[in-house]
């Protein structure tokens, strides 16, 4: 089976665009991917697009061009770009096709997602007596996790301080100011132990990339970031995931878990070998349990590797060199092809004012409702 | 109580003491909660669940959830924040529930807990809900 490349990555910054809708940010993110490769929407052979709130993924084909090519829209929760790229990927691998783009777009109202009950298979008690908040899941988990493993309020604070460090570094960011960690942990109280400035905000974005087989790449003299490994999870009887009224005593791996083991075997390579990291954080909880839930560290060692810095740029390893979710909020579409395009730059030496210095491996890691996880390898 | 459940099959009373209802999967043994419902509640046995159990984890909700889903019957000026998290009935399930308590910071993971039944001020009138406590 032959080798996948990324040989063009695009996007659309992420934030508050009023003037534009989710699909004017997807096609926007298409043409900066076309035009990064050097090649026509004409050359493109197939089409992955991934929207959760921002419509058909398919409504970019009349603005870039009806070729005929094969367009399929997946939808796939808060794996929804992730799961694009993977199919793309597989698309490539499998020998059907040589060229192709996967698109993730997304536009989401302001404030918390509002669930409905039904939507989710739950009683309409379970919504109705204020028990059906992703919030709570978010703070459930990690105050669990922080009494089992003695992580502290601070080192939350840390990784959001961290974020809004990066973020300014990042031209696609949409928080792009410093905030300092006493005002995040002075922040509005959301969902103990989580802050307002510790969790990321539904946003606006676009982010595309262009797929190649190996043999295609050389043809067209094109080079690009391969893709190591690519694999989506998803839960267990057991896993603890948002919008469950019941858990099973006995526990279980999490989706993310599975899907890294999956990624790191298919890659053939560890934990060790990752040079930069981009990690699902969705709120500052979210990433201190996926730097274990990833293998990057054992639990309860967050507390000391972010007192250090490890996952600060310069650090050991770097974790959401862009500023991540929290930095540029959580288009659902666009989220997972948001990590991939970061972790583009970092492996071609492009990522001005973030760069991790001979970045050779870059890992991702998407993760959300109703439990799933997307994990990609990148190799330079 | 005259308070009408919030649901029905959601829970009941033995003698004094109140009891969740959950399901238990008769090809597997796997318990969940609540009692599924409908065609997929044939898949279940329904079990009486233990009213007494330890705190798994525990959240505060600090700010009024959107409505819909949620219909209570204050408003964001009347709003008060309340404790809710999950509670391990050993052996059985861990049930998602509001945590009653006067000082949410005395919640702590391991704590006891009892099962209570609870009027819930829903829009249109109040109903009973239930609610986990710590034991004294």
């Amino acid at each position: 089976m032959t080798d996948v490349h990324i040989v063009g990555a695009g996007i659309h910054a992420f934030g508050r665009h009023d003037d534009k809708s989710g699909l004017d940010q997807g096609v926007f993110a298409v043409r900066e991917a076309l035009a990064d490769a050097g090649l026509d929407w004409a050359d493109i052979q197939f089409g992955f697009g991934g929207s959760d709130a921002a419509g058909n993924a398919d409504a970019v084909l009349p603005r870039l061009g009806l070729t005929g090519i094969q367009f399929i829209n997946v939808k796939n929760g808060c794996a929804a770009g992730g799961s694009a790229l993977l199919s793309g990927y597989w698309a490539i691998k499998s020998g059907e096709f040589d060229l192709g783009v996967v698109v993730g777009f997304d536009k989401h109202p302001r404030g918390a997602f509002s669930p409905t009950p039904a939507d989710w298979g739950l009683p309409e008690w379970y919504g109705e007596t204020g028990l059906m908040l992703t919030t709570q899941f978010f703070g459930n988990k990690i105050n669990r996790y922080m009494g089992l493993h003695g992580i502290s309020a601070t080192t939350l604070g840390r990784v959001a301080e961290k974020a809004f460090e990066n973020g300014v570094r990042a031209p696609h960011a949409w928080r792009r100011e410093a905030i300092g960690l006493n005002a995040i942990m002075n922040s509005r109280m959301i969902s103990d132990p989580l802050t307002q400035y510790m969790f990321c905000s539904p946003a606006e974005g676009g982010a595309a990339l262009i797929l190649a087989s190996d043999r295609k790449m050389r043809e067209l003299g094109l080079s690009g970031p391969k893709v190591r490994g690519a694999a989506v999870r998803t839960r267990l009887n057991g896993s603890f995931e948002v919008f469950s009224p019941s858990l099973d005593v006995e526990r279980a791996p999490s989706p993310t878990q599975i899907a890294s083991k999956a990624a790191y075997e298919m890659a053939g390579v560890g934990p060790s070998d990752i040079d930069v990291a981009q990690l699902q954080d969705t709120e500052s909880g979210a990433e201190i349990m996926h730097m274990a839930e990833n293998g990057f560290c054992a639990d309860g060692e967050q507390e000391r590797l972010l007192a250090e810095g490890a996952t600060k740029l310069g650090g050991a390893l770097p974790v959401n060199t862009d500023g991540g979710c929290l930095a540029c909020g959580e288009p659902i579409g666009a989220s997972g092809l948001r990590q991939v395009y970061e972790n583009v730059q970092q492996l071609r030496g492009r990522a001005d004012g973030r760069q991790v210095a001979d970045a050779r491996l870059g890992y991702s890691q998407v993760y959300g409702a109703p439990g799933l996880s997307g994990v990609v390898i990148l190799e330079a | 109580m005259a308070l009408a459940p919030i649901a029905e099959g959601l829970f009941e009373v033995v003698g004094d003491v109140p009891h969740l209802i959950g399901g238990r999967r008769k090809t597997d043994g796997r318990m969940v909660f609540p009692l599924p419902t409908g065609p997929e509640g044939q898949n279940y046995e329904a079990v009486r669940l233990s009213p007494d159990g330890r705190l798994w984890s525990f959240t505060v909700q600090r700010f009024r959830p959107k409505s819909p889903p949620y219909a209570g019957a204050d408003d964001e000026a009347s709003f008060q924040p309340y404790a809710l998290g999950y509670v391990e009935l050993p052996g059985e399930v861990i049930v998602e529930s509001r945590i009653e308590t006067d000082d949410f910071a005395t919640l702590k993971i391991g704590a006891p807990m009892r099962l209570k039944l609870v009027p819930f001020r829903k829009v249109g009138g109040d109903v009973l809900a239930y609610a986990f406590e710590p034991v004294a």
